[in-house]
């Protein structure tokens, strides 16, 4: 715990720096005493330390090898291109997501999992470096699931999405990227909060993120009311994505759909981009989203 | 990025026994944002000769008139039809022409040229934005996509294949390319060029 306090003692990263080296070197736990780290990797010791380049400006060092728009020939690609939207309504949370992930203009994978299902009752969505948001999604799931430990009572979306704020906040300058939805019920309702890397923190009823957001929000905007009926609410997250997954290069090839209710998440399916374009999400031939509107005269 | 991937798009070309075959895809683009999935890359310069224009779309319709125009210059002084070796050394100068400041294209032929004898021979080019000739004798590729054409046209091309087979692979080939290439796709045209005529298909690709 005294290492927990240490912790979050200071957000100056120079300094933040100067504490992982020196918690490289005086290991407490030597490595003998575990036998190994017991699959902890970097979590053994409770709070996760990295062991940071050995050069002057560690974060100058990682962003000359890290992806960027002005050097696509850097060695550590990042994953760019995505859409992911969440939004709040009377029935819950729906959260939608594509899965392409791209390196450059190379579709390196179309079987993304974009959401990241934290608990039973919590869901994040992936957009930016897909190792950071995994990582420390799946964090902050052992932090939830501690908090329900220590207080007999389940983490409320709110301040599960301000650790995770606070968290990335404490490494801000080091070349984290993560555009991230915290999506839950607790006893508020429904919740879903925006969380990004530069330490943004919004609370809000409708968000979309990534490359394609802005497809997704034309959809989402004409599509959203309140009252809408699970159904509907579900095929407007679907369409949204699709819109997106459709127009914009870097997003497409499935969408993956979520819906929170009270008793936790819902996983309510896969569905092909293209499939929706010309079948539409019942898969009946010709009454696709745009088959027939856009290139119906064309056999 | 490169101003040869503003608009995306790809090209292939396969030769088959007796006959070439010539595909595209079909959208046009401005950076990520997808614009129209109905532009054609892929002209006819004569009945047995196809010109495939990847690259920028402005340059794609310049070039496009311009071939136009020198083509039917040369049969008006000639009095013939232009064959495709002639072409491909036409669009070669013409490129060549702006060699300091080029048309971001790289174009693609395909054709069947008369022999002598009076049969036809398959004949396929590509050139680079500057005009550099490249006849092979199997497939050439352009555009955005052409690092993922290669590799699916490597695993799949065979020698003499017949004008049903070779669309089975040219189209198989260009559908699968262009689904790893966030640039290209949204529709995939193909032309096979046999000796008394042209099969134009359109085909479904994947619309994301």
């Amino acid at each position: 715990m005294n290492s927990f306090a240490n912790r979050f003692s200071t957000t100056d990263h120079l300094r933040e720096l100067k504490r992982a080296q020196a918690n490289i070197e005086d290991d407490e736990f030597s490595d003998a005493a575990w036998g190994s780290e017991a699959g902890f990797g970097s979590l053994a010791k409770g709070v996760p330390t990295f062991s940071v380049p050995a050069v002057p400006d560690p974060s100058a060092f990682l962003r000359l090898h890290t992806d960027d728009h002005a050097d696509p020939k850097c060695r550590i690609k990042i994953q760019h291109g995505t859409t992911t939207l969440a939004f709040r309504y009377k029935g819950g949370v729906i959260v939608a997501v594509d899965s392409r992930a791209t390196a450059g203009s190379y579709v390196a994978s179309g079987t993304v999992k974009k959401v990241i299902e934290i608990n039973p009752y919590l869901l994040g969505t992936m957009a930016g470096g897909a190792a950071d948001c995994q990582y420390w999604e799946t964090y902050l799931g052992i932090h939830c699931r501690l908090h329900e430990l220590r207080n007999r009572e389940r983490i409320s979306v709110s301040a599960a999405s301000k650790y995770l704020s606070n968290l990335v906040y404490s490494y801000k300058g080091m070349g984290l990227s993560m555009g991230t939805m915290i999506c839950g019920w607790d006893k508020t309702g429904p919740a879903i909060f925006y969380v990004d890397s530069d330490g943004t923190r919004l609370k809000g009823d409708l968000f979309s993120v990534g490359s394609g957001s802005t497809f997704a929000y034309g959809v989402l905007d004409q599509g959203y009311r309140w009252d809408l009926p699970d159904e509907e609410a579900q095929e407007l997250g679907r369409r949204s994505i699709y819109a997106a997954g459709h127009r914009d290069a870097f997003s497409g090839n499935t969408c993956n759909l979520y819906h929170v209710k009270e008793d936790g998440w819902h996983f309510i399916g896969n569905y092909d981009i293209s499939k929706l374009h010309y079948d539409g999400p019942d898969n009946v031939d010709g009454a696709g989203y745009g088959y027939d509107v856009r290139v119906g005269t064309r056999s | 990025m490169s101003i040869m991937q503003y608009n995306g798009g790809s090209v292939i070309a396969m030769v088959g026994k007796d006959c070439v075959a010539i595909a595209s895809d079909l959208r046009l683009g401005n950076q990520a944002l997808g614009i129209s999935s109905n532009f054609q890359k892929i002209f006819s310069v004569t009945d047995r000769i196809y010109l495939g224009l990847p690259g920028l779309a402005t340059d794609v319709t310049t070039l496009r008139e311009l071939f136009r125009y020198r083509v039917n210059m040369y049969t008006i002084k000639e009095e013939r039809e232009i064959q495709p070796e002639t072409f491909a050394h036409l669009v070669s100068s013409t490129l060549y022409e702006h060699r300091f400041g080029p048309y971001f294209i790289e174009p693609v032929m395909a054709g069947l040229s008369k022999t002598p004898s009076g049969s036809f021979k398959p004949f396929i080019a590509a050139t680079d934005l500057i005009g550099c000739l490249n006849f092979a004798k199997d497939f050439v590729v352009a555009g955005t996509a052409s690092e993922k054409l290669y590799g699916v046209a490597e695993g799949l091309w065979e020698s003499d294949l017949e004008p049903e087979d070779l669309f089975e692979t040219i189209s198989q080939t260009m559908l699968n390319a262009v689904d790893r290439d966030a640039y290209s796709g949204w529709g995939v045209v193909v032309h096979v060029i046999t000796k008394d005529k042209v099969v134009t298909r359109t085909l479904k690709g994947r619309m994301d």
